[in-house]
């Protein structure tokens, strides 16, 4: 099923400087990362599809609903973003409020937005936190406050903006886990990410972005497979796929583990 | 010559009951590329800050040990005259743009408009220092209307453009995307060989292996390692504390196939080509 269709879409920030250049995607349930160089339109795109700017050519529906004819509100039920910067997210003065404030505005009542907050809070290991001010906290946990409210909404789709920022080891394993988690319960996630590592581990489908166009779409295995393209967007390959392929092998592989149990069978044979 | 000496350095930041930084010592020479790791909360920034003097001065808290920056002592300097021979890049550059300048070209000028810098070497320096960071062609840009991963290479650009002895920068890759990472790196390399001393903190630890001459390896603020890339890595206990190994290592731990020495892991493309190209 078509969760977000985005047809022929333009936009520019500046007359005659074409940010996204005639784009069409479609999206269904599968995780899905998004991957290009720093300007290549990742950021503007989602922007886009929540409803936060309008394309001035194209059209954009998720679900039924085209987003130049509804507001950003009434999409806020079906779609979650969590910006790439938190200190563009976070405006209260205690973590739980903060968490608390969508679920508000879409028009859950306070007792049981407080439980979903909570809960959301649980689920990224800050509920210690939650009678702190979200501005005395660490970037990396600003991060995942703003993780929690967007998932507290419970939105059918969720979009993260480079989630990894600041992410230590455990914390980057915890957002893979919520990312699974999320896909498990019939979520559509789609991050935008610069970690190739982290891109060929989770997620099913991958987009490469180039100066606004889509440069490739498939499979994550497949479009990892193509280094030549991948190079003209200025990306490189996971670090796995970089030393199977200084080793002369022709399979694409996405991680350590299969890596391992494949150099283990040719080892013993 | 050493450039950087931090003997039992212990600190506190007030409030608080726990040493953020406990009886920390290493020394760094000239030109020397240090990779800082450890999970978050390990005590990265706040050494960070340490070197550069915010650490007491403008934090305050409980302060022992000394640091030693050029031949300085941080705990009886000013931090402006620290800053002329150490410079920090933030971790959110955010956090470091002055607000106050409308283009990069100026943003850039301001920390040697404060130094006094003559006109015409400052005009000299910033295009150097534009150019070495890939954002020249940005210059007359709004700081504002940058993307994350332009504005950290213009915090970056700002620091190295008052050349400082000793640049610190703390995870100064986190928003670039691959090529944008590589760059700074590959700056940052070419900064150290000309004689800059720079400590880096880094997450991404397949690039600290390849880059780094060092390793300090800290964890609730006490230095866990201070040695190599492949001795660091090739510990067993990173996991416990909180690092993964470089995926090169991992993978031939996993195969038990060491380095050559005997002894350690290889942590690099090239060091685990070494070792598994015979299985081909």
């Amino acid at each position: 099923m078509e969760l977000i269709r985005v047809e022929e879409v333009s936009f520019a920030y500046l007359p005659g400087k074409l940010v996204l250049d005639r784009v069409t995607l479609r999206f269904d349930h599968r995780s899905t990362a998004i991957i290009g160089q720093n300007g290549a339109g990742k950021t503007t795109l989602v922007k886009l599809m929540k409803g936060l700017l309008k394309p001035f050519d194209g059209e954009i529906l998720i679900g039924d609903l085209s987003v130049k004819k509804v507001t950003a509100a009434s999409l806020a039920k079906r779609i979650g973003l969590v910006f790439q910067n938190p200190n563009d997210q976070i405006f209260k003065g205690n973590v739980l409020e903060e968490v608390m404030f969508g679920l508000l505005n879409i028009g859950v009542e306070r007792e049981e937005a407080r439980v979903r907050a909570i809960r959301a809070l649980e689920m990224v290991e800050l509920e210690g936190k939650r009678d702190m001010n979200p501005h005395d906290l660490s970037l990396s946990q600003k991060k995942l406050v703003s993780i929690a409210a967007v998932v507290a909404m419970d939105p059918e789709i969720i979009i993260f903006d480079e989630p990894t920022i600041a992410q230590d080891h455990a914390g980057k394993e915890r957002i893979k886990e919520i990312i699974r988690y999320l896909d498990e319960k019939g979520k559509m996630v789609m991050t935008i990410i610069h970690d190739m590592d982290f891109v060929a581990e989770c997620f099913e489908r991958t987009v490469v972005m180039n100066r606004g166009r889509v440069l490739l779409d498939g499979p994550t295995r497949e479009v990892f497979s193509r280094e030549e393209v991948l190079k003209e967007a200025y990306l490189e390959l996971p670090t796995v796929a970089q030393l199977s392929k200084r080793l002369g092998l022709s399979e694409t592989f996405l991680t350590p583990k299969e890596f391992i149990a494949h150099l283990e069978g040719r080892i013993k044979g | 010559m050493k450039k950087v000496m931090v003997e039992h350095l212990k600190y506190r930041y007030p409030g608080t009951e726990k040493l953020a930084l406990d009886d920390v010592s290493f020394e760094v020479e000239e030109g020397e590329l240090i990779g800082i790791v450890g999970r978050n909360l390990s005590g990265k920034s706040t050494l960070a800050q340490a070197i550069v003097g915010l650490v007491p001065h403008f934090y305050r808290g409980a302060y022992g040990g000394k640091v030693i920056v050029d031949g300085i002592e941080v705990l009886h300097s000013t931090v402006s005259d620290i800053s002329r021979k150490a410079g920090i890049v933030f971790q959110n550059p955010f956090t470091q743009v002055t607000g106050s300048k409308l283009t990069v070209y100026e943003e850039v000028a301001f920390g040697l408009e404060n130094l006094g810098v003559p006109r015409s070497e400052m005009m000299e320096r910033i295009d150097e220092a534009l150019t070495l960071l890939g954002i020249y062609d940005f210059r007359h840009a709004n700081p504002f209307d940058l993307s994350g991963g332009q504005m950290q290479r213009m915090a970056i650009a700002s620091i190295i453009a008052m050349r400082p002895e000793v640049i610190i920068l703390d995870e100064p890759t986190s928003q670039l995307d691959p090529q944008g990472t590589e760059e700074v790196f590959l700056a940052v390399q070419r900064l150290s060989r000309e004689g800059m001393t720079v400590l880096l903190i880094e997450h991404k630890l397949e690039k600290v292996a390849r880059y780094a001459d060092k390793v300090l390896w800290l964890d609730e603020g006490k230095v866990m390692a201070y040695d190599s890339p492949s001795k660091v890595f090739s510990r067993d206990d990173l996991e416990e504390h909180g690092l993964a190994a470089p995926i090169y290592t991992q993978i031939c731990k996993a195969l038990k196939l060491k380095s050559p020495d005997g002894e350690t892991y290889p942590v690099t493309l090239e060091g685990a080509y070494e070792v598994l190209k015979r299985w081909n």
